[in-house]
């Protein structure tokens, strides 16, 4: 026999009625989990976007190509070490439902720009060296059972071919992956001039430009510097670093962070009221019991302790159930979904907060009905008994 | 009769009803001396329960001195009165009040949570006590699963179980058929001469104040008569 012996076996006097309790906060605390994993997928670009890259778009809308004659003009300009440029080629595999990102570039240089994309040497010349070459992420390849030298037909919902069919014919040259363990490497490159030269329309642009800038250089003097180059032409453009070019493309779906908050706060309002009458009931129907605590010589403030301690150890349990049942869906979806909407992820950071939700919502739960408890008077409370 | 364990000094105790005063103890001096069973008896709101009350640090006069074991209860704060009750005072109600959620060996142990013993000494103290009330064999029963004259043991044994010098006893019992109360009444005899514990108890009843060594009448506050058993 324990404190937490006593706690416990309090916490399980009504089993139904603590089992419904838990119910609700292994949903809530599934719910939680959920949303932060969509959440962080969205936000994710953001997190791992490095603090020397910028990232050129067209200034009006990110759909808006760039023309390729910029390409050199951006890598003239003082400050900028290296550029690369990509374009969303919109494509699909087998079937529509296998959506994932496509993108026409210079890939050495692409590599060079994001040194935490590590690909063999010898599979990078080997893309260069096919016209039709493609190199997947190790998410894509193991998700879709590739090996190298296969044939992987895309059908781009954008790009038509010279010959009028919109199915791009390629060839599997090499895989790639990435160090960073919240980055995705679901997408796949190929080779810009292939591109260039067997499209149907579009020829000399770009979809936006990378660039990284020199050590010691200010990335918004190097930014301004950039725009002010095309203030003023048919594609003025809006220089950002990559951080913000990924909070505005996320953005695009709506302000995520804002709607998992108020999704949230909903939900753990709801729980905090059916917790705290879990409590409050709880604690009423033992008041009796409470004195007698009281008259055995547990101090006002064991008898609160004993109450929070349950309230906090119903959200442990039901928290920890939930976050448990969450981390096993999120895995799963992140198969499915990993492709189309890469990152999606438990963070520990998410599961932190999620524990500190749980004391928090327990004290918050059960700070009333421990007040009382521990305020009550003996003598009446053993009169009452 | 020995020294006194317990001293009141013109204890009056009023609570406040609305706007009404009530006087429920006025003025009472009493010495209860170490080994004594005293019984103390009285009609309703003659203001028994309260004096037991706070001769076990449930309650505090609203004037006079109570000092237990030569320490003075009425000044000292909620806390220090719960501690001093873990170590000095155990206490037997009408209705047991033991915990339904805890078997009888886990309701007993219960004030020895309080104390700094481990887990093993906890339950061997625990078991010696229901050994003592001779329900050695319920250990593991809970309280629904007892009768009221076993409840009213295994509440014994918990008052016991950390060996304080003062047992309170509310109605020990009013709630047993004659036979159990007998029993129950003969128990608290044997804790009183056998393990020296000294004993106050309220009862309604004149034949349970017949194995006290001495009864005490309250009426609306007061003492009114002395007797010896």
């Amino acid at each position: 026999m324990t404190r937490f012996g006593l706690v416990w076996k309090n916490v399980w006097r009504k089993k139904i009625r603590t089992s419904l309790t838990l119910l609700s906060v292994i949903v809530a605390f599934l719910l939680f989990a959920l949303l932060s994993a969509f959440a962080y997928a969205f936000r994710i670009g953001a997190d791992v976007a490095a603090a020397d890259r910028l990232v050129v778009l067209d200034k009006v809308s990110l759909i808006n190509p760039l023309p390729i004659a910029y390409r050199n003009r951006i890598a003239a300009t003082p400050g900028v070490e290296a550029v690369t440029h990509a374009s969303w080629f919109g494509g699909y595999y087998q079937d529509p439902q296998f959506q994932f990102g496509q993108f026409p570039t210079e890939p050495r240089t692409y590599f060079e720009l994001y040194p935490e994309l590590e690909i063999p040497e010898e599979q990078l010349a080997a893309l260069e060296a096919n016209r039709i070459g493609i190199v997947a992420g190790v998410e894509l390849v193991q998700r879709f059972g590739w090996k190298i030298g296969d044939r992987i037909p895309l059908h781009s919902t954008i790009w038509t071919n010279k010959d009028g069919s919109q199915v791009w014919e390629f060839v599997l040259e090499g895989i790639f992956r990435s160090t960073d363990p919240r980055g995705s490497s679901a997408f796949m490159l190929f080779n810009y001039d292939y591109f260039e030269e067997a499209r149907a329309f579009g020829q000399g642009t770009v979809g936006w430009y990378v660039l990284r800038i020199a050590e010691g250089a200010n990335p918004v003097e190097v930014a301004n510097a950039i725009d002010a180059q095309f203030a003023n032409s048919p594609s003025e453009t809006e220089t950002s670093t990559e951080a913000a070019f990924a909070e505005s493309f996320a953005k695009q779906f709506g302000n995520i962070s804002l709607i998992v908050k108020l999704i949230l706060s909903a939900v753990f309002f709801t729980l905090l009221l059916v917790s705290a009458n879990t409590m409050a009931q709880s604690v009423r129907e033992r008041i009796s019991e409470l004195a007698v605590l009281k008259t055995l010589g547990f101090t006002d403030r064991a008898v609160l302790g004993f109450v929070l301690s349950e309230s906090v150890l119903i959200m442990l349990i039901g928290g920890l159930v939930g976050l448990g049942a969450g981390w096993i869906l999120v895995q799963g979806l992140a198969q499915q979904l990993g492709a189309f909407l890469p990152g999606i992820f438990l963070s520990p950071g998410a599961v932190l907060t999620g524990v500190a939700l749980m004391v928090g919502a327990g004290v918050a739960a059960g700070i009333f009905p421990a007040l009382t408890a521990m305020r009550l008077p003996i003598v009446t409370a053993l009169a009452r008994g | 009769m020995t020294d006194a364990l317990a001293e009141l000094e013109k204890v009056s105790r009023v609570y406040q009803k609305g706007k009404e005063r009530v006087e429920v103890l006025h003025e009472l001096d009493l010495v209860i001396p170490k080994g004594d069973f005293l019984a103390l008896m009285g009609p309703s709101g003659s203001g028994k329960t309260t004096l037991l009350n706070l001769l076990g640090g449930l309650d505090k006069p609203t004037s006079g001195s109570i000092r237990v074991g030569g320490v003075e209860l009425a000044t000292m704060s909620n806390a220090q009165l719960a501690k001093w009750r873990a170590h000095h005072v155990g206490f037997i109600f009408q209705f047991y009040n033991l915990l339904p959620v805890l078997t009888a060996r886990k309701n007993v142990e219960l004030p020895l949570l309080l104390t700094n013993l481990g887990a093993k000494e906890r339950r061997k103290r625990a078991e010696l006590a229901l050994s003592i009330v001779g329900l050695a064999d319920r250990a593991s029963h809970y309280p629904k699963e007892l009768s009221g004259g076993q409840e009213q043991r295994v509440a014994i044994a918990r008052a016991v179980v950390s060996d304080p010098t003062l047992l309170l006893c509310d109605e020990p019992t009013g709630d047993l058929d004659r036979e159990t109360a007998t029993e129950i009444l003969r128990l608290l005899q044997t804790l009183n001469s056998e393990h020296g514990k000294t004993i106050v108890m309220v009862t309604h009843d004149a034949q349970a104040a017949e194995y006290a060594k001495r009864t005490l009448h309250l009426d609306k506050g007061k003492l009114v008569e002395r007797m010896a058993a």
